[in-house]
């Protein structure tokens, strides 16, 4: 069989390499162990955590449904107003997880959860210039993408639609301007409700998807996640086979030539 | 001495360290982080560090998120 990729095909990152192109959160799950389930259905290698304050009577932590199932740890900046309460927190979550990786979030108000561009830049760059591998969430705007690569982000997280609203890709045409300038990894993050959201993410250029809610808050979550799981990979090789170009009439798929004649 | 340890008041001898507020809120200190004032204090660096009154201490982990 002529293999399907050129050898294999891994996502990238600062260097780092991931088989799969699926990155998880964990929000939203209803059990830790329906948790493990979607996780490990997902094939996911990275996987988002929130910090929060320490709950003493909290029993069973999400990193340890991590460890289990061999998953790395993507601490992320989620709840943040300001550069300076991401900056904090991304320092605490290096020191309580021993991992430089986060996902920068700089949001602008409750209602849309939207990023607050200003703030983001400004995050981005001093935990750049801390020695962090920042990968922000934004949206999907180009040039505040190509603002994100240009202060050293790892990749840019553009998103489909606001987080956790299930309204997939409302601008697909944004998606693909950022892909095609982007030199960094492009990683579809928020707003997908279902697999085909996923696919076409992947089916645009993006080299990975991000998501949460459509899995954990699925009627069937491990269902969901494996759902994903081949919807980005569907949509990747899509992408590598090169897609037929739109028609606007039909253009037949059998000859022509041959065919019986009545009198 | 009073010292905020995440949001709540507590009472903590004069010669406390973060160590010991830490203390007051986990007991499994794996996985979690302090900071003193917004000041990132590491682990190895608990110990030696003593508070003062009205210090605020905040003490994270990770949850479900993002």
């Amino acid at each position: 069989m002529v293999p399907l990729t050129e050898g294999h095909d891994p996502l990238v990152i600062a260097g780092e390499e991931f088989g799969s192109r699926l990155i998880m959160g964990t929000g939203g799950a209803p059990s830790m162990s329906v948790l493990g389930e979607a996780l490990a259905a997902s094939g996911t290698e990275l996987t988002t955590v929130a910090m929060r304050r320490v709950d003493p009577s909290s029993r069973g932590s999400v990193l340890d449904v991590l460890r289990e199932h061999g998953i790395r740890v993507l601490p992320n900046t989620a709840g943040c107003f300001t550069a300076g309460e991401a900056v904090l927190t991304a320092k605490l979550a290096r020191e309580a997880l021993g991992t430089n990786w986060v996902k920068l979030e700089v949001i602008a108000d409750e209602h849309t959860l939207l990023p607050d561009p200003i703030e983001l830049v400004d995050a981005a760059e001093q935990l750049v210039d801390d020695g962090f591998v920042v990968l922000p969430y934004t949206s999907d705007d180009p040039v505040l993408a190509r603002r994100l690569e240009q202060v050293g982000c790892a990749a840019v997280m553009p998103l489909g639609s606001p987080i956790g609203s299930g309204l997939g890709i409302r601008n697909p045409h944004n998606i693909e301007l950022i892909v095609e300038r982007a030199t960094v990894p492009v990683v579809l993050d928020a707003g997908l409700g279902t697999a085909s959201d996923a696919a076409l993410a992947m089916e645009l250029g993006c080299d990975a998807v991000l998501l949460a809610t459509a899995v954990t808050r699925a009627q069937h979550p491990a269902r969901m996640a494996a759902a994903m799981r081949h919807a980005v990979e569907a949509g990747r090789l899509a992408r590598l086979a090169g897609r037929i170009p739109m028609r606007r009439y039909a253009q037949a798929s059998s000859p022509f030539e041959g065919m019986v004649k009545s009198s | 001495m009073k010292i905020i340890v995440n949001g709540e008041p507590r009472d903590l001898p004069e010669d406390a360290s973060v160590a010991d507020a830490v203390a007051t809120v986990t007991e499994a200190p794996n996985g979690v982080a302090a900071a003193l004032n917004d000041e990132v204090v590491s682990r190895s660096a608990w110990t030696a560090t003593r508070l003062t009154e009205a210090d605020r201490l905040e003490v994270l982990t990770a949850v479900q998120g993002g």
